[in-house]
């Protein structure tokens, strides 16, 4: 057999898998596993694998610090930041149906950054720096409104989606540098560094709220995971379908804006990661929504978890932001992406 | 992208004769003076403004009867008439650089900005600052060329691949990926190097403030030669618009012209990077208005460009100074605040009239 279909609760939820996606998938698990475990043991103290391996499962207690205080919570918030930023991106792609979309490239980080760096400055000392993710997905979705109200002109057509979001994000960024400007020196480099992308200092207590956060949209895209494929053969074909087009389209981005702030609130702007890891799951695991999506986080998460490991130990002792190597390899692929399509 | 997205920009031609404001030659000159009475009182007003303001009689005896012991003089001598200078000159030059990135493109959405040459620039310059060491004037200005000319090449090569040649958004597309790269790998040199954030955050943000007149000496040689230059190509760059076989059909060697606007850009945005950093939008605003002023005959918009650049620096400057009084908003963030929004508008409007 070559494809598995499920149909539940009266065809409102439908998935296809088929055996090649199964293949990829098992054998994605197994990579990011592999990375998991070395990112656990490399660090300024080597841990051997195999002592890792003890510690996790409780034979042993002679590493507890270094490796579920410090390195844990870490791996497992690149893993979730990885993911979020890797299923926004597909979203957006599959959304205006061009490859070359994301939400670093649209804006919508750019508005993220700009609710977390006016949060570090008017906020810092005031508020708990729990309540930063709402500032970040605040700014997010305030981008993400503007970009589709301002490129709403009976209906939004993606090309100019793409266009304002370019706009957009230069004004955000315009933004940002003023209050950097405008704050004072301990927070200027503060928010400079998390603007860069770190993951630096991760808690258990980020890994917990960040699950939180992304649990609101993951049973939209469940349901809503279906109509996405529809919309990618085109606005008429999906209308004639019964998909309500722009009232869905609304919806997923919104999802894909939480996603993405999100991301932005616990490690900063990571660049790229939207942009690639959708693209290296269509070219392994076909095109349906709901199995591309599983990869995706999957390589999000791969992708994410490798650059913070790099980027921690190539320099030791010091700890360059993740986002450098994640925009190090992105723009490239970026460029290579626009390369490939060079005749659209 | 998809196919047959790719957008066209009638928009832009501004040929019908209600699109353009002048006409006759004698309106046209009478614009260029009065334009250049407006640049004129701007830098005045520009040593006039400021944390203290100074009377305009005192501002003109700081100029013609210079005296050091009044302190109005001085502030007007140390700090304010560097700054107006360099407004002045960077303005013209962005605009400039502008016109020809738009015409040598074929693109209205262009911009040196948008096409990753600030942010190359800058990034060049940081290398050179934390790990070569480099704290000559001269140096960083070669280290700015150098970047501009990177990012520049890269864009334009990257755009025109394929077989629908330089499309605008393949050309914007592949700017901002570019000057994301750039941008990050800036910061991921700040980042090392902690101590210099607070010195080149003003650069990056952009500032006509705070510079040495020795700053701008060393590279007002190739500013002004380019410039000049620049004057003189309204007619090779009028026939290159027309498109790359008309021009040919002419007898125009477009290869030279293509290589001079892009060594002219290099020089103009690059130099003006090393100055006063990043400030964008200049460049992307200020052709439209002056095609909007005079048309698509680039013997007139050259200058008239140039002097609205100027005038609109100049502006920005002033307003700067007081939007939070007493700290000051970085110019390159008051283009952006300005040009942001206009850049949405043109790219709506090109969308909008496919």
């Amino acid at each position: 057999m070559k494809y598995w279909t499920f149909r539940l609760f009266q065809e409102k939820i439908s998935f296809q898998f088929s055996r090649r996606w199964l293949v990829v998938l098992l054998s994605w698990i197994l990579v990011l596993g592999g990375v998991f475990l070395v990112s656990l043991s490399a660090g300024s103290t080597w841990i051997p694998i195999h002592e890792v391996f003890q510690q996790l499962t409780g034979q042993i207690d002679k590493h507890a610090f270094v490796v579920e205080t410090l390195r844990l919570p870490r791996a497992l918030l690149a893993i979730l930041v990885g993911a979020a930023l890797g299923v926004a991106g597909l979203i957006l792609q599959s959304l205006v149906r061009n490859s070359l979309a994301s939400p670093d490239i649209i804006g919508i980080s750019s508005g993220a950054s700009l609710g977390a760096v006016t949060f570090l400055v008017f906020g810092t000392g005031v508020v708990s720096l729990q309540f930063l993710p709402f500032a970040a997905i605040g700014g997010g979705l305030m981008a993400a409104l503007l970009i589709y109200l301002i490129s709403w002109n009976k209906g939004v057509t993606p090309i100019r989606l793409v266009l304002i979001g370019i706009g957009i994000s230069a004004v955000m960024k315009a933004g940002v540098t003023f209050m950097l400007v405008m704050s004072e020196t301990a927070i200027t480099t503060k928010s400079y560094i998390w603007l860069t992308g770190s993951i630096y200092g991760a808690s258990w207590g980020d890994v917990t709220s960040m699950v939180v956060w992304l649990l609101i949209p993951l049973p939209i895209l469940v349901i809503l995971g279906r109509s996405l494929n529809i919309t990618e053969l085109g606005d008429e074909v999906s209308i004639s379908m019964g998909v309500r087009l722009q009232v869905e389209r609304f919806i997923f981005l919104m999802c894909s804006v939480i996603l993405a702030g999100t991301a932005a609130a616990y490690a900063g702007g990571i660049e790229f990661v939207g942009l690639m890891a959708p693209h290296i799951a269509r070219r392994l695991a076909g095109r349906s929504f709901q199995g591309l999506s599983i990869v995706t986080a999957l390589i999000g998460a791969f992708l994410v978890l490798l650059a913070d490991l790099i980027a921690r130990t190539l320099f030791l002792p010091l700890d360059i932001p993740a986002g450098v190597f994640t925009a190090a390899i992105g723009a490239p692929f970026f460029l290579y992406l626009l390369f490939q399509n060079r005749n659209r | 992208m998809e196919k047959g997205e790719c957008i066209t920009f009638p928009f832009f031609s501004y040929e019908r004769r209600g699109d353009v404001m002048l006409y006759s030659v004698f309106s046209k000159t009478a614009g260029l003076v009065g334009l250049l009475g407006l640049v004129i009182v701007l830098f005045f007003g520009s040593l006039a403004f400021g944390q203290t303001t100074i009377p305009f009689s005192t501002t003109w005896e700081a100029i013609t009867r210079y005296d050091p012991a009044d302190t109005n003089h001085l502030i007007i001598g140390t700090s304010r008439l560097t700054r107006a200078v360099i407004a002045l000159v960077i303005g013209m030059n962005l605009a400039i650089a502008g016109v020809f990135v738009q015409a040598l493109t074929r693109n209205p959405l262009a911009a040196p900005d948008l096409l990753g040459i600030n942010s190359g620039a800058i990034f060049f310059i940081v290398l050179a600052i934390t790990w070569l060491e480099v704290s000559s004037l001269t140096q960083y200005m070669w280290f700015a060329f150098l970047g501009a000319g990177i990012a520049g090449a890269v864009v334009f090569f990257l755009g025109s691949i394929g077989r629908d040649g330089l499309t605008p958004i393949k050309v914007i597309l592949s700017g901002v990926a570019l000057s994301a790269l750039f941008t990050s790998f800036t910061q991921g040199l700040l980042v090392v190097d902690e101590q210099s954030i607070q010195t080149v955050l003003f650069w990056i943000a952009g500032s006509v403030a705070g510079r040495d007149m020795e700053m701008l000496v060393s590279v007002l040689p190739f500013l002004l030669g380019a410039l000049i230059v620049s004057l003189f190509m309204g007619r090779a760059i009028g026939i290159f618009s027309s498109g790359d076989d008309v021009a040919k059909g002419l007898g125009q060697r477009t290869g030279i012209i293509k290589v001079l606007m892009g060594v002219l850009i290099i020089i103009l945005a690059g130099g003006s990077v090393a100055v006063v950093g990043s400030v964008g939008f200049i460049g992307l605003i200020v052709p439209h208005m002056a095609k909007g002023l005079v048309g698509n005959d680039y013997r007139w918009m050259i200058p008239y460009s140039a002097l609205l650049g100027a005038a609109l620096l100049l502006a920005a400057d002033i307003v700067a100074r007081f939007i939070i009084f007493p700290q000051e908003v970085p110019i390159g963030v008051m283009t952006a605040f300005i040009g942001g929004p206009f850049f949405i508008y043109l790219a709506r409007k090109g969308v909008a009239a496919k």
